[in-house]
């Protein structure tokens, strides 16, 4: 036999895009970079309330600001990364919980189907919420 | 006149080249050849020289894993006519280093298999004799692991792992789920010594989901989701040891 010595072996690098060779590989990618968008959101939302904490002048100059074209275009790039995230996390929730009743195992459309119901009537209790006043 | 299909094969010679190189084949167009007889074709009738690996040709010994286009396949379960007439591009499993041609170095791999320790384990004490008979189990018990028990070892999860690609310590997708395999066996109580590894940095944390070792899977094994239900119990068993005083003490 050779010997361990006489082997070279090749290590293939791995480019810095290859996220872009494989269309689930980029989806992935999407996935993750939303939560980006989402944690943007957040620190957002925080600012939002400071200034209200700050009276009732310095609330007014920002819904002056929320009006403005920039902040909508920023919230509805937000708003569509956070649809996917959810999107896609919903779709994986069947992997993730495996239930069983007795034997029988929730079937996997069910699982994912409570997520999105879950989403739907706290959506819907938020939009009350809001549009009431 | 005859129907035929061009290989692009990944070629390394260690002892003749320190970079590899592709070089491209002509072979017959069969409609029921799959890219492992082609292969087959090459080294015995245009080049000896070539080196892979492959035994069963039906999809059960694992060694016959190359990456078909890009895409981890086994090449016993390929068929050529799925490409024809496009040419096809053969190169050996990513993510691992490549010993010659298509032969990869699988060292890595065998390591981390024996690492989670995949048999049976009782506690002290526990162990029955050989003549107490083996350890019952029901139907409903064996439905619990069963799934993960059909992997083949074939790495194509590997191959497929982009996690795995970037940091070889990752212990990877058939290992855990083999650790799932052996957790979830009503007949084991090894789990907490498999944790050591499974719940370490780089076990399941290590982990992002991206879902495709399921996906190129080609026994049905879904690694991405006996990853994921391992992080479930692994988060359960933290909650456990923080919040209950006398939680975390081991059953
Ligand atoms: S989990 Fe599937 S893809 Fe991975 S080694 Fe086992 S059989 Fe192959
Ligand atoms: S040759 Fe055995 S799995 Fe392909």
């Amino acid at each position: 036999m050779g010997g361990k010595e006489e082997m070279k072996p090749y290590r293939r690098p791995v480019p810095n895009t290859w996220w872009l060779e494989r269309r689930s590989y980029f989806l992935f990618i999407v996935r993750e970079l939303a939560s980006v968008f989402v944690a943007a959101y957040s620190v957002f939302l925080l600012l939002v309330i400071y200034k209200l904490g700050q009276g009732p002048e310095a609330y007014e100059g920002m819904i002056e600001l929320l009006r403005s074209p920039a902040l909508i275009v920023f919230h509805l790039v937000v708003l569509a990364f956070a649809v996917y995230h959810s999107i896609t996390w919903f779709n994986l929730t069947p992997k993730i919980l495996v239930l069983f009743v007795g034997e029988v195992r929730v079937p996997p459309l069910l699982i994912a189907g409570a997520h999105y119901f879950a989403w739907l009537v706290l959506s819907a209790l938020v939009a009350w919420v809001i549009l009431r006043a | 006149m005859e129907k035929t299909m061009k290989l692009e094969i990944f070629r390394y010679r260690p002892d003749q080249e320190d970079q590899p190189r592709f070089q491209t084949y002509e072979v017959p167009f069969r409609e029921d050849w799959v890219v492992l007889d082609a292969i087959n074709y090459i080294k015995d009738e245009i080049d000896g020289t070539l080196s892979y690996r492959w035994s069963c040709r039906m999809g059960v010994c694992g060694s016959c894993g190359m990456m078909v286009n890009g895409i981890p396949k086994l090449t016993c379960a390929t068929f050529l006519k799925d490409y024809y007439p496009d040419k096809i591009r053969v190169e050996p499993l990513t993510g691992f280093p490549v010993q010659r041609d298509l032969v990869i170095v699988m060292d890595d791999f065998i390591h981390k298999l024996r690492e989670i320790k995949p048999w049976i384990i009782r506690r002290e004490g526990e162990e029955k004799p050989i003549e107490g008979g083996e350890y019952l189990q029901t139907p409903a018990e064996l439905e619990q692991y069963k799934q993960y028990s059909m992997c083949i070892n074939c790495m194509l999860c590997y191959a497929a792992c982009p996690v795995y690609a970037l940091d070889n310590t990752f212990v990877g997708p058939a290992a855990i789920a083999l650790a799932q395999r052996y957790n979830m066996d009503s007949r084991d109580q090894g789990r907490d010594q498999r944790q050591e590894i499974i719940a370490s940095h780089e076990g399941i944390w290590e982990c992002t989901f991206v879902g495709e070792c399921s996906v190129v899977c080609p026994k049905a094994v879904d690694p991405a989701g006996a990853i994921q239900r391992s992080k479930v119990s692994s988060t359960i068993d933290w909650y456990k040891e923080v919040l209950i005083p006398w939680g975390g003490k081991k059953r």
